[in-house]
């Protein structure tokens, strides 16, 4: 039998990859597909939590559909925001993106 | 599920629900009677509060737990949706004068509240999770409103990058807390812990990642680096809502999960959220002294309250004031709507069309050419400094109290200490005021005016009498989830 | 060494191989079907977890739709290529020490103790169909579910309203 832990390792180290892509990447689009695999370890954490916990409590599972939802908002709020940006600047580089201070 | 579950959600499904009408009806209102869509859309809020205040004073669950109405949510509903009021007062004649009046921004503002309604009567943690979402995504759009403005376009961008990815470690921490406790419900949460069924690592790192995630949203350090240069840059009245609905709904969350349903973890966390409040005091007093420009000062301004109100965390995890202590924070979130709004709203007379106006200097000889404007921001300034006979002072004082009872008498100093400092640059915008001589170009209008009348009011007022606001919070209570 | 087993290192292998190089990759094109690769893995490791419907939606919605708009904004836009070059000062050397001690933190404390021992329990064949999902979609789980169209419907005015003053300004 594979150990929930090592469910919960998998989870992590994509969900910290997710965090450095986000922090190190400078393209808004590649920034927005890190934060989609942070989501996506969420999942993978709610998936196994419900299998190997809560078997009988759909908790979990509901859960995940929640966040397909939440991560489809956000991409659908941050495209927009992303192309309507591109249109008028040409870069989604964020650090041209800066005329404030950061 | 019965009527009285649909009763008890009432003020959200009327918030959310008017404002998918209004979407609908607001086809039909000509371009350049937008104004008609703000009347009806405060229509709607005044139904909700209504709603609230018919069923305040009954504590109950709601939909299986997913939903709490107690003191604490009916009151956090009326402090959201008097916001919500006085926001679109602000924003009608600001968003004429700039040229970006459009009838979803108010429709957005209504699905905005609806998620701060959701967030203060949540009772299980995905709903906890789909409110912060329910409040985030409209600001987002609300920031970016003025959009071919390139400031706009910069904080919408950033704003949204770093929600979702606060977001990405709110329901991160959200999910460890499940596989720690075998639940989402809150009730379920406090159950498990005290019956020591819980995997604590995964408590502690869960919890410390929703920490992280809410720590975002409402501005604390270290997790502050956004809050300028968003405020800076989206639309003045969309800062007003989002420095105080916001940052209200994020510590509706925090109060609502650590103390009312981890409090067995307090071990963990209260280590954790005491130097959160202690940096965040300190790093906001003393970046705001810095400013030139007033939107940037009033954001470091709002950075260093949200460690003010931290500091209600540390001192609930002792239990015999953690009653006190989520008061204390309540009373304290209403100075600082109150305050802030009518801080916002002198700025928001300040502003030129052309969004120049904002730095500090231009406020030079307001106080000789409007003597009453010049007083009401004198008094906010007054009230953000935590000086009598302003409500800031008897919200400074309440908190720091329940600090002391907790035995953090070194937190409390520090808050003592930054107040001290915060007066330096909050006294200065005073001194610009009324010593300086300029000439400064500010508007009348008469909604507007209104609004700081009333928040300036209401500053004066509960800072001398605040018995009526205090009896109010003294009936509060969060629910007792562990019966 | 079971099947279970050899399948579930491969998976995470490939999983984990995939984040790394849509990281890595200077392309967005490639970066974005290197994500898609990866959802596509994890979905498989849900049909390991015996989480068949949670899988399909994995591989449709997100694998399928949010990718696939991705992909066409990417292409839209022609901005798959990334200047190399000068990143974001701070952020390069915060985001690695960030990243390590959190996965280090967390496999430490995981490797140490086990959470859960002993066979898991199994599952009724009806449980966790597309059926039994909905039946509780629309009871105990409700408020979830109806504040989920809500944020949905959101979502969508938001979009509408952000690109449409593009079309405005240009008349």
């Amino acid at each position: 039998m594979i150990p929930l832990s090592w469910y919960i390792l998998v989870s992590a180290a994509l969900f910290s990859i997710g965090i450095y892509g986000a922090l190190a990447r400078r393209n808004a689009l590649a920034i927005l597909m890190a934060i989609e695999l942070m989501l996506n370890a969420v999942n993978l954490n709610l998936v196994a939590f419900w299998r190997y916990l809560t078997p009988n409590v759909v908790a979990g599972k509901v859960f995940v559909l929640v966040v397909f939802a939440v991560a489809a908002s956000e991409v659908a709020v941050g495209l927009a925001l992303i192309i309507s940006i591109y249109r008028r600047r040409h870069t989604i580089a964020v650090e041209e993106i800066d005329m404030m201070k950061w | 599920m019965d009527w009285q579950d649909f009763l008890s959600v009432l003020p959200f499904i009327i918030v959310a629900g008017w404002a998918t009408i209004l979407l609908l009806v607001d086809l039909w209102i000509p371009a350049n009677r937008k104004g008609i869509t703000a009347g009806l859309a405060v229509l709607g809020l005044i139904a909700a509060i209504a709603a609230v205040i018919s069923r305040f004073g009954i504590e109950r669950e709601a939909f299986d737990g997913m939903i709490i109405v107690d003191g604490f949510s009916s009151f956090l509903q009326l402090l959201f949706l008097g916001v919500g009021v006085i926001a679109i007062a602000q924003a009608y004649d600001y968003l004429r004068r700039r040229d970006i009046e459009r009838g979803e921004y108010y429709i957005l503002l209504l699905y905005s509240l609806s998620g701060m309604l959701l967030m203060a009567s949540a009772g299980d943690l995905i709903v906890v999770f789909l409110a912060v979402e329910l409040l985030s995504i409209p600001l987002y759009v609300l920031a970016a409103f003025a959009i071919p403005k390139a400031d706009s376009e910069e904080s919408a961008l950033k704003y949204f990058l770093l929600g979702a990815f606060a977001s990405g470690f709110l329901v991160y921490g959200i999910a460890l807390v499940f596989g720690s406790t075998g639940t989402t419900a809150l009730s379920g949460m406090v159950a498990a812990i005290e019956s020591a069924e819980t995997t604590p690592i995964l408590l502690l790192v869960g919890s410390g990642m929703i920490l992280v995630g809410l720590g975002f949203k409402v501005a604390a350090v270290p997790f502050h680096m956004w809050t300028p240069d968003v405020y800076q840059g989206a639309p003045t009245s969309v800062t007003s809502f989002m420095a105080v609905g916001a940052k209200a709904g994020g510590f509706a969350a925090l109060l609502r999960i650590f103390i009312s349903a981890l409090p067995g973890a307090a071990v963990m966390w209260m280590p954790l959220t005491m130097w959160i409040a202690a940096l965040t005091m300190a790093w906001g007093n003393i970046a705001a002294i810095s400013q030139t420009n007033i939107k940037r000062m009033l954001a470091y301004s709002s950075i260093a309250h949200a460690g003010y109100i931290f500091m209600a965390l540390p001192a609930a995890a002792t239990p015999e004031v953690a009653p006190e202590a989520v008061r204390a924070a309540l009373f304290y979130l209403v100075t600082y709507a109150i305050t802030n709004l009518g801080a916002w709203g002198v700025v928001l007379a300040m502003e030129k069309a052309e969004g120049s106006g904002l730095e500090i200097e231009d406020y030079s000889g307001l106080g000789k050419k409007r003597p009453a404007l010049a007083l009401a921001m004198a008094l906010f300034m007054l009230s953000l400094t935590g000086i009598p006979p302003t409500v800031g002072f008897m919200g400074k004082f309440y908190l720091f109290q329940v600090v002391i009872d907790a035995n953090l008498i070194w937190l409390a100093l520090v808050g003592v200490v930054t107040s001290l400092i915060s007066a330096y640059y909050y006294l200065r915008v005073i001194v610009v005021m009324y010593m300086r001589d300029g000439e400064p170009e500010v508007r009348s209008e008469a909604l507007l005016n209104s609004t700081i009348f009333i928040t300036a009011f209401g500053t004066f007022f509960f800072g001398i009498l605040p018995g009526f606001l205090l009896k109010m919070i003294n009936q509060v209570s969060l629910l007792d989830l562990f019966r | 060494m079971t099947i279970d087993l050899v399948l579930f290192f491969g998976l995470a292998l490939i999983a984990v191989v995939a984040a790394i190089a849509m990281i890595a990759s200077r392309n967005a094109v490639y970066s974005a079907l290197f994500l898609v690769f990866n959802f596509l893995t994890v979905a498989t490791l849900y049909l390991l977890l015996n989480a068949a419907f949670i899988a399909v939606v994995q591989v449709t919605v997100y694998a399928g739709a949010i990718m696939v708009l991705f992909l066409f904004v990417i292409m839209l836009l022609g901005t798959e290529r990334e200047s190399i070059g000068g990143r974001i000062r701070w952020q390069m050397p915060l985001s690695i020490v960030l990243g390590l001690a959190l996965a280090g933190e967390l496999a430490y404390v995981l490797l140490r103790n086990d959470i859960v021992q002993g066979p898991l329990a199994d599952l009724t064949v009806e449980f966790g169909s597309p059926a039994s999902i909905g039946r509780v979609l629309f009871n105990e789980y409700l408020v979830p579910f109806e504040v989920t169209s809500i944020l949905l419907l959101v979502a969508m005015i938001g979009a509408i309203v952000i690109t449409r003053k593009q079309r405005e300004e240009g008349k």
